[in-house]
């Protein structure tokens, strides 16, 4: 029976479907990861581009249509969540 | 902005956010599939595929005068973003010429950095300002 789980999020869980998954060793080769620098205060913001809804329409949004004005750009986990 | 798209972002606004604003949403609920605009802002967290509690405050030439992060479970407290962005607005209008000392709002005194006002700051702004 399926149990009752804490929400969180789906993930591989890595093998195809009834198949024995192999462990993979650990390897030593170096990961090559690209490295993300945060935005710095004081600097431009960068500039997008996003699908939008706003008062009932579908519309394209970019950060640059916003200069001369001050704009808040709020990032959230998600729809429908709580907080 | 959340990892959602338009078409969720408009069942939200229109099934549950409009019954807690008036008319809905004011303002562009954008949409980042992928994460990528929370990738180059730093947000986007991965191994959950969503977007962190991120808050950044842009200024009318495009520079991010402040941003704020926070993982998922804690909200925001929007007062203290609106406080923060009357901050910026005045000492942009002043061009430089005065800082917001902590706890500042609008009508409290600001600071006019100057070398008078080296060492001299206690003279001026009390502890208890921050607070009140």
């Amino acid at each position: 029976m399926a149990e009752e789980i804490k929400a969180g999020c789906a993930r591989p869980t890595g093998g195809p479907v009834g198949e024995k998954v192999d462990v993979k060793k650990e390897t030593h080769e170096p990961i090559v990861k690209e490295v993300k620098a945060m935005v710095t205060v004081g600097q431009k913001a960068p500039d997008f581009a996003a699908p939008a809804y706003h008062k009932g329409k579908f519309i394209s949004v970019k950060l640059s249509e916003f200069l001369g004005k001050w704009v808040v750009l709020c990032f959230y986990p998600g729809d429908f969540t709580f907080v | 902005m959340s990892v959602d798209s338009v078409f969720v972002h408009k069942m939200w606004n229109d099934h549950e956010l409009s019954k807690m604003v008036k008319g809905g949403v004011p303002f562009p609920m954008l949409s980042d599939g992928g994460g990528k605009v929370g990738s180059v802002f730093g947000v986007y967290l991965e191994d959950a595929g969503v977007e962190a509690r991120g808050r950044f405050i842009i200024d009318p030439d495009g520079v991010i005068q402040g941003f704020e992060v926070l993982t998922p479970p804690v909200g925001r407290n929007v007062s203290e973003s609106i406080r923060q962005i009357q901050a910026f607005q005045h000492v942009r209008k002043s061009k430089g010429t005065e800082a917001t000392p902590s706890g500042w709002r609008p009508g409290k005194m600001t600071l006019k950095p100057g070398p008078d006002l080296v060492g001299k700051v206690w003279e001026v702004w009390k502890t208890k300002m921050a607070f009140d």
